[in-house]
């Protein structure tokens, strides 16, 4: 496949044939602490959902199953009909290997709170790694691919610089960048606003507000309520391991039926409101 | 005015407004102030309040402009002093040493550069090159398996790191020598069987050079496995997981975004440790093995110039340390790269720097 179709046939391709994600029945515990009880969760292709909820209500640690950098201990979870981390094979569910579960992962960007982006390697390094060295991409075409990510989060001119060089949201933007750079179906966002300082929110957001228009399935875990009411598809709202209650932002925000989420809204979303 | 300072010890808006309201309490405050020194607290909370009275106090002065106002450095008279005293003595060794007879500095000159000097020089370098770097791979590989997840890897690393660090180095170069007296042949077979693919002689396969860097280099190992260990820790987990969400291989995320981090933890023990080799090889003089050390030795043995051999040694560890320095530093800054904003000028770029200004202040001064 040439590069010029690849990148002109990436937007076209994601517009609802690839990145649905079903999540049944997960169970997660920690220890004696059970963090998911029993989550099932769909979301079509190019959707974008916006998971909510207190503190330990164990919507990053969902996040985290998605891409199976946690384990689940019951229920499964599949990405185009395609189980994440297991293989059917008869009626036994075999796991995969490292380099098979490595491969499924290219499938899914995540962005982190904290970024983890590497501190010794440039900007544009870091974007172009995992092409290279996952995708067996070509290093000249990684790199030009980088450059264009790059661009499109408004960072074409700090390509060379490290990221210790760089601000908080423009960190945030770098790492965005990078998710991009394999093509995934789905990406995950955990918290993509919560270690930056107030005015560097926005930069972050509008980046996010444009990827949520171009196709790709986006799970976003977020404390933005006016965000999350601008940019989903779906609210859903987690607490202590379940999903209490899920729907439109109208109605969630709006007209929420559980007791706890009205609970929670009234904590979280009056002073936002009122100014 | 000691009123005032009686107010103050009882409340700090107190303190605040009292002196807040005369711009002269504080001034006549300081007199009394003595007197109220046993009550630490409150005396600080009476300069505190007195410090926080400009806001208000700005209000009521008219602003000076300082703008136009000489800046006198603050002097240093002591320091002046000090590096008077440190001089003097730096220059009382120096004489010391240059001028009494007995350094016989003629002696270490002569031995300086003699060609079995020389020999010996050269077998230290290569002792500490070769069991500094297998030192170095094997603790490596040691350092993966004690971070492995397999127990028995895990416990394998343990127990090694915990024998060659519990006996003395001297007593591991005389066991590896002695070898042949305890086993008698080394053969390579299938254990409990018959079949030995091959057999020698323990003694033939041992030779003074094998004892060396069998002993060093297992030593060097179980240290070094612990540098790398520490190293790999401190970076932190979550590089790990992110190149591991972005399905970068296992392999690839330890050498290119774990070790290249870790590596800024690791060097300067490391080169501590490479450093220390160096003098340690010394050791090996129990083997009768001709290196530097062992060679000045043999050398006064017969000509009884003790000292200056012992100083032609040490001179030339001095060097080897010196140019190891040298490597560390630029070393070092190589791995810093991304871990400072921006990194400090090497001392050359600085000298370079130092003349390129002043050759165009110059220039300038010259044009004019």
């Amino acid at each position: 496949m040439s590069t010029a179709t690849a990148i002109a046939e990436a937007p076209a391709s994601t517009a609802a044939t690839r990145g649905l994600v079903e999540i049944t029945k997960v169970h997660k515990s920690f220890g004696a602490t059970e963090v998911l009880k029993g989550v099932s969760l769909t979301v079509e292709p190019g959707g974008v959902a916006v998971i909510v909820g207190p503190s330990g209500s164990g919507k990053s640690t969902l996040l985290r199953t998605i891409n199976h950098l946690e384990k689940v201990d019951g229920g499964y979870i599949s990405i185009d009909g395609k189980l994440v981390g297991y293989e059917v094979r008869g009626q036994k569910l075999h796991e995969l290997r490292e380099k098979e579960i490595l491969k499924q992962r290219t499938e899914i960007g995540m962005v982190f709170q904290n970024f983890n982006l590497f501190p010794h390697l440039t900007a544009l390094e870091n974007v172009a790694e995992a092409p290279v060295v996952a995708q067996g991409r070509s290093k000249e075409e990684a790199r030009r691919r980088g450059l264009e990510l790059l661009d499109r989060v408004g960072l074409k001119d700090r390509a060379g610089a490290y990221p210790r060089q760089l601000s908080g949201g423009q960190q945030q933007r770098v790492a965005i960048a990078r998710a991009l750079a394999l093509d995934p179906k789905i990406l995950l966002f955990d918290e993509p606003t919560s270690a930056l300082d107030p005015e560097l929110v926005n930069e972050v957001l509008d980046v996010i507000r444009e990827l949520a228009k171009s196709g790709t399935t986006l799970i976003i875990v977020t404390h933005e309520m006016g965000f999350a009411r601008d940019v989903a598809d779906t609210v859903v709202f987690m607490d202590q391991g379940q999903i209490v209650e899920q729907g439109t932002p109208e109605q969630i925000f709006t007209n929420p039926q559980e007791p706890r989420t009205r609970s929670f809204f009234s904590k979280v979303l009056e002073p936002a409101f009122n100014i | 005015m000691s009123s005032a300072a009686t107010t103050a010890a009882q409340s700090t808006t107190s303190a605040q407004s009292a002196a807040g309201a005369a711009p002269d309490a504080d001034a006549g405050g300081h007199a009394t102030l003595g007197g109220v020194t046993l009550q630490a607290a409150p005396t600080g909370t009476a300069t505190s309040g007195s410090g926080g009275v400009p806001p208000e106090d700005g209000s009521a002065r008219v602003a000076t402009d300082y703008s136009a106002f000489r800046v006198v450095a603050a002097k240093h008279p002591w320091r002046w002093v000090g590096t008077a005293f440190v001089a003097l003595g730096v220059l009382a060794v120096a004489w010391s040493l240059a001028t009494n007879p007995r350094w016989e500095w003629g002696v270490v000159a002569q031995w300086f550069t003699a060609q079995s000097v020389i020999a010996g020089l050269l077998e230290t370098l290569k002792l500490t090159a070769i069991s500094g770097i297998l030192g170095f791979v094997l603790g490596f590989i040691l350092a993966l398996m004690r971070l492995s997840a397999s127990p028995l890897l895990v416990s394998v690393s343990w127990t090694f790191s915990w024998i060659f660090r519990s006996t003395p180095l001297l007593v591991q170069m005389l066991l590896w020598y002695n070898l042949g007296y305890l086993y008698e042949k080394i053969s390579l077979g299938i254990p409990f069987t018959d079949v030995r693919f091959f057999e020698v002689q323990t003694t033939t396969l041992i030779s003074q050079f094998a004892a060396a860097v069998l002993g060093l280099t297992l030593n060097q190992a179980a240290y070094s496995a612990e540098i790398i260990r520490g190293g790999i820790l401190s970076v932190d987990q979550g590089q790990l997981e992110a190149a591991a969400a972005l399905g970068i291989p296992a392999w690839r995320r330890s050498t290119r975004i774990v070790l290249p981090q870790a590596m800024r933890a690791i060097l300067p023990t490391a080169f501590n440790e490479i450093i220390g080799l160096v003098k340690g090889t010394s050791i090996v003089y129990v083997l009768a093995y001709s290196e530097l050390f062992y060679t000045v030795q043999v050398i006064y043995n017969r000509t009884q110039q003790v000292l200056p051999l012992l100083l032609v040694a040490t001179l030339w560890y001095v060097v080897i340390t010196s140019v190891l320095s040298v490597f560390q530093y630029y070393i070092e800054r190589h791995y810093s790269k991304g871990a400072v904003r921006n990194l400090p000028l090497t001392p050359l770029q600085k000298a370079r720097k130092f003349f390129a200004t002043h050759a165009v202040a110059n220039n300038a001064r010259n044009a004019r």
